[in-house]
């Protein structure tokens, strides 16, 4: 069991009102935004279930939209993030759905339209006490918290990308704590999630993208 | 290794080392997370200024929530502090933690402590015995680190969630949290924790049933019982009344209640109050917009 520290117990600081629908909402936009990593033009997003029913009391719509914009949980600007995406000129469009069975009760989806065209789709849930989870990404599902230096990398299904991916994190001295491959079918594109004990070098992205099979390679921290 | 799991362990620690509560938890966070002793109180020193400037901000915000159920009662409240009913200490504790409602209701900053829904309670003593004892900054950073030791038994060994709890896991544990501050008044570890057992046994059962679901009503006065509470079961401690089971017996008897409870009164919007104001008291309720 994970140690509990005087500051989960005292904390966090947080804008309000909630931990699992303001800073946990947050916290899921901004790991979205560092999965897509690049200028995002516009966001359509879906709220489900308690999400859903109560976004406007928690401000979950504000909260999403200024995790987007990069601001922190404790960032009193995610009161007026609207007004910030309208000047930062990310367009934006908020609406809820029904859950499907089995679905968490915080969820969300999060289609980013990139400056450049294309669209990755995120689901993000709020798991409690402010913490979050990305448990898709294009239809392909996982479990990405960022709580540790996590390496995303996005590629074709073929062999050798776990082995080239390997050997680089042994050659640069980094210890793996957990690797997973996520696909939506065989031969389609795949997602490895790589979770590592030390710190990653942005420098060392450009050696892990050096090969056929990958197509991005992201750091989430 | 300075860690404990129970209030046992942790009484029994602080009589070995001749320590303080505080001291505790202050020396197992440095030790169990590889921390030096000055970053650790410079943040304990960050989150109490938070609580504070949130504690100032509540007393003057004209807000209104998000859900548009609460706004400006802790003006009101501080108001009346000086012809109060239960004592300028206990008003004026119940008034900051009202305020400090109002300010997380608004979108603005607090602490969690333990939880968003619960973060008026503690800030609401610490500040008010502040009134009128003038502590040190160093002293009521220390009774942070007091409240988390004992924050720390309840999110270790039962629950700090309304979800799982009830009402009970969030303002009983701050309320418990807040009594510790006992330390404050130089009260010894054992009326710090009896003071703790008082203040959660005194609010079992206390169930969670949010108005439309959001943490406004009745949250809001709930924080101002929590305050109220800590108070008196400090009062108590120091009196040198006796608590008929310790600490551990007061997170384990929370635990059974928690077990008992229905689902309706925990945070689910459907039981007590929330069920009998029903959804229109809300003014941004999303059932009402759509």
């Amino acid at each position: 069991m994970e140690s509990i520290s005087a500051f989960d117990v005292i904390g966090p600081v947080m804008i309000g009102p909630s931990s699992s629908h303001t800073a946990g909402a947050v916290r899921i936009a901004l790991l979205a935004r560092k999965i897509v990593h690049t200028d995002i033009a516009r966001a359509d997003i879906i709220l489900y279930g308690s999400f859903a029913a109560t976004y406007a009391g928690h401000g979950t719509d504000r909260a999403l939209v200024a995790g987007l914009l990069g601001f922190q949980p404790d960032d009193p600007r995610i009161r007026d993030a609207f007004a910030w995406a309208d000047r930062a000129g990310l367009a934006y469009g908020i609406t809820t759905g029904e859950a499907a069975g089995g679905m968490h009760p915080n969820t969300v989806d999060i289609a980013l339209l990139r400056s450049g065209g294309n669209v990755t789709r995120v689901r993000g849930v709020s798991t409690g006490g402010g913490a979050a989870a990305i448990v898709a990404i294009d239809g392909a599902a996982m479990d990405l918290t960022g709580e540790f230096p996590t390496i995303l990398v996005k590629q074709r299904d073929e062999p050798g990308v776990a082995a080239h991916l390997t050997r680089c994190l042994a050659d640069a001295g980094i210890n793996i704590a957990s690797m997973n491959i996520h696909r939506e079918g065989r031969g389609k594109t795949a997602f490895t999630v790589v979770e590592t004990d030390q710190r990653i070098d942005p420098g060392l992205l450009g050696l892990l993208r050096d090969y056929p099979s990958i197509l991005d390679v992201n750091l989430i921290e | 290794m300075p860690d404990f799991t129970s209030a046992d362990d942790l009484l029994r620690l602080c009589r070995e080392r001749g320590w303080t509560l505080s001291t505790a938890m202050r020396e197992r966070e440095i030790e169990l997370f590889d921390q030096d002793r000055h970053s650790v109180d410079n943040r304990m020193a960050a989150t109490l200024a938070v609580m504070q400037d949130a504690v100032r901000e509540g007393l003057h915000s004209r807000a209104r929530g998000m859900g548009g159920l609460i706004g400006g009662e802790a003006a009101l409240l501080n108001a009346r502090v000086a012809e109060s009913l239960s004592g300028r200490t206990v008003a004026r504790a119940a008034a900051y933690a009202l305020g400090v409602l109002e300010v997380n209701a608004a979108m603005g900053r607090i602490v969690a402590a333990p939880t968003a829904g619960a973060s008026g309670v503690i800030p609401g003593v610490l500040f008010s015995l502040d009134e009128d004892n003038r502590f040190s900054g160093d002293r009521l950073r220390d009774a942070l680190f007091a409240a988390a030791a004992v924050g720390y038994l309840f999110m270790r060994n039962a629950t700090v969630s309304g979800a799982r709890g009830g009402c009970q896991a969030e303002v009983g544990v701050a309320s418990a949290m807040a009594a510790a501050a006992v330390e404050l008044m130089d009260g010894a570890v054992g009326q710090c924790l009896d003071a703790s057992s008082f203040a959660i046994v005194n609010i079992l059962g206390l169930v969670c049933d949010p108005v439309c679901g959001l943490v406004e009503e009745p949250c809001q006065k709930r924080n101002a019982l929590g305050a109220s509470n800590a108070l008196l079961a400090a009062d108590m401690a120091l009196a040198g009344i006796k608590s008929v089971v310790d600490l551990d017996g007061g997170i384990a008897a929370m635990m059974r209640v928690a077990d008992a409870l229905s689902e309706d009164l925990r945070e689910t919007g459907r039981g007590g109050v929330a069920a009998v104001a029903g959804c229109g008291a809300c003014s941004r309720c999303v059932s009402q917009a759509t």
